[in-house]
């Protein structure tokens, strides 16, 4: 597969963060595109203020055993959060 | 100074009907685009785009001053009511067409967007200020694919050059003014659109020239969307299905 | 589940006698909890099932995008299109996350995407199901989306570390999934006679399928025994069916519907919900290819990624274009 897009692997920095974060990988043909495909991508619910991307072949460390960052859900998405919708109590845990 | 509330209305709808209609073009594409981050980007935009709608059309239904609601006037109207310019009905055609049209719209948008926020309407104002955001990194993003699939295979730039010969007509309704958009003026409340060429120029002749695209010398333009006058016939398929459970169903909450 | 049947590549666990030192010290990692890392040592068997299970999983992901992105333009209003726009989105990123995981296993996305464009890979039965009235788009997302759940939340604690690092993030977006399904069909269950209608109708035609997808019962299971040794497999299907009916049960009472198989009954003693075995020739025939939808969902994967060729060519293009210009222009 001659013309598979370059894996890229993105880390980003939230706006609480102190520093970036390794939070997984996509595909782009360079690394302008790496970098919108990552807002697209890894952005969806959280203000990533500064994305990074590397392209996976440069990486010689082990993959991090970080846990998954923790996302906040956007003030213009809150219907993606568990809690927008109202279950009765009597349904029990959702 | 008071506006014509009735062409305050249709300046709202011709706004709002055009990203709501827009929307759903792209929303078309959700599980079917040619690679997965692509996928996810375009419903990123649709998703923009149907929130764009709601402000606008909200505030369209409050100036109309009937108690509707946005939900109304987007599943409750026929085509003779809708005022989106016609680029945004027509057929996505293949990606790339769906990506250039996206290109002359964004275009279109940050520029009238940058417009707006300084608009003598807080209301206007306020809405322009969060869509400018997302209309910013949508041209970026659009304007990249276009200058990618122009510059990129020798059968990408043919698409290419084939889609801008399709869409380019549908171009210069965007900048018609009539009436309403000499009362906007006026008001201070948007400018008049005849007066955004020029930087739409700029902005959309560097993108294509970067894409090694060549502009179409006609100078036709389609138009009969943004006054309602005469829509293609897309439209009428576009609300069928848009509007179907609604118009099935009356007065269902969903 | 999202992945039905997976075939364990060996074929049965070893004991310790019969493991090299290679394998012993990689058992010992699993058993102490201690996750695997794509450059770790691992045996074939391990990676190969691995990637037959996260590929699948990843597939589903992305053919699953087609039965509720049929409604997308139809939903009934705009919140409800952003929504499911968003839900639909959602699980192209899942698909993608996975894929990344897969990746990390030596094969790339491309090929086993052509894997499965060549049947030589499978998605999850459910998804050759058809989605007929707005309220399957509720029942999808709290029925299919919830049964789905119950498997990820048991996977979070896989062995491998990509694939459960997926699962964490994936179970952390997909907890407002079943959500806004459940609150969908609540409008409709307390809604106009018709919309009632279409909630049951939902129900009733999902509700086995809901069940079948956590693959047939462990006594006719092939292969777990080896993948609940490596923990790629956490529970097992009975185990994770029963979870879901037990959890289900009340949340359709509170609807007000009629419960789509009679024989769900509360056993006092088991302290389960009993309920009926479903259909199994009907699964089987879904896997082989004969379910409702097959034949249009491959269609529509394959159509996508052969109509998108062009595009992803000519951006490579001139991605490729531009470095050269640009170590010209150095």
């Amino acid at each position: 597969m001659k013309n598979e897009w370059p894996l890229w692997e993105i880390f980003i920095r939230g706006q609480h963060g102190m520093s970036h974060r390794h939070v997984g990988s996509l595909h782009a043909p360079d690394a302008d595109m790496a970098i919108k495909n990552a807002r697209d991508v890894y952005t969806r619910r959280n203000e990533g203020v500064s994305i990074w991307v590397v392209e996976a072949k440069h990486i010689s460390a082990t993959a991090p055993g970080e846990k998954g960052p923790l996302f906040e859900p956007s003030e213009s998405k809150v219907y993606r959060h568990p809690t927008f919708f109202d279950i009765p109590e009597e349904v029990g845990h959702m | 100074m008071a506006v014509d509330k009735d062409k305050l209305l249709q300046f709202l709808l011709r706004i709002g009907d055009s990203t709501l209609v827009l929307s759903h073009r792209v929303s078309e594409w959700c599980g079917h685009s040619p690679i997965l981050e692509e996928d996810i980007a375009l419903a990123n935009t649709a998703l923009d785009l149907i929130g764009q709608s709601q402000m606008w059309l909200g505030y369209a239904a409050e100036v109309q001053g009937e108690g509707k609601s946005a939900d109304d006037l987007a599943f409750l109207r026929d085509a003779w009511d809708f005022r989106n310019v016609l680029l945004t009905e027509l057929p996505n055609g293949d990606f790339g067409r769906t990506l250039l049209r996206q290109f002359l719209f964004d275009a279109f948008q940050s520029v009238l967007m940058g417009r707006l926020i300084k608009s003598s309407d807080e209301t206007v104002a306020g809405i322009a200020a969060k869509a400018s955001k997302e209309v910013a990194y949508h041209v970026e993003r659009s304007a990249d694919t276009v200058v990618g699939l122009g510059d990129g295979t020798e059968e990408s730039h043919k698409r290419m050059q084939q889609a801008l010969e399709y869409l380019w007509p549908y171009v210069g309704e965007m900048f018609e003014s009539d009436e309403v958009d000499a009362a906007m003026a006026e008001a201070g409340i948007a400018p008049d659109p005849a007066s955004l060429r020029e930087e739409y120029d700029a902005l959309v002749g560097r993108v294509l020239a970067e894409a090694t695209l060549t502009i179409p010398e006609g100078k036709f333009a389609h138009k009969g969307g943004r006054t309602g006058y005469m829509h293609t016939e897309h439209l009428g398929h576009l609300l069928a299905q848009m509007q179907w459970l609604q118009r099935a169903y009356p007065g269902c909450e969903w | 589940m999202y992945a039905q049947m997976i075939k364990t590549a060996s074929n049965s666990v070893k004991s310790r006698d019969e493991m090299s030192p290679e394998e012993a010290a990689f058992q010992d990692k699993i058993d102490n909890d201690i996750k695997i890392e794509p450059r770790d040592w691992m045996p074939e068997d391990y990676r190969r099932t691995l990637i037959r299970q996260i590929g699948q999983h990843a597939h589903s992901e992305v053919v699953g995008q087609l039965p509720e992105g049929n409604w997308i333009t139809r939903a009934p209003t705009l919140e409800r299109k952003m929504i499911l726009l968003a839900k639909v989105q959602d699980e192209a990123g899942h698909g993608l996350y996975l894929y990344s995981a897969a990746e990390t296993l030596g094969v790339s996305r491309d090929e086993m995407v052509e894997m499965l464009h060549e049947g030589r890979m499978k998605y999850s039965s459910i998804f050759n199901y058809p989605t007929l009235n707005w309220a399957d788009i509720g029942a999808v997302g709290w029925l299919v989306d919830g049964a789905a759940i119950v498997n990820q939340v048991a996977l979070q604690r896989t062995s491998y570390g990509p694939y459960s690092r997926a699962m964490i993030r994936i179970c952390k977006e997909e907890s407002f999934h079943a959500r806004q399904g459940y609150h969908a069909i609540m409008k409709m269950a307390f809604g106009t006679p018709e919309q009632k209608k279409m909630a049951q109708d939902a129900v009733n035609r999902l509700w086995f399928p809901a069940i079948m997808m956590f693959g047939p019962n462990d006594s006719e299971s092939t292969h777990s025994e080896q993948s609940m040794a490596w923990k790629i497999k956490v529970k097992s299907n009975d185990e994770l069916r029963q979870q879901f009916v037990d959890q289900t049960v009340p949340q359709i009472e509170y609807l007000g519907l009629d419960l789509p198989d009679p024989g769900i009954k509360w056993n006092e003693e088991r302290g389960h919900y009993d309920f009926s075995d479903p259909d199994w020739s009907e699964f089987f025939n879904v896997i082989k290819g004969n379910g409702p939808c097959n034949v249009d969902r491959m269609n529509a994967r394959v159509k996508a990624w052969e109509d998108g060729q062009w595009v992803r060519d000519g951006l490579m293009e001139h991605a490729r274009k531009r470095a050269t210009r640009k170590v010209a222009a150095e």
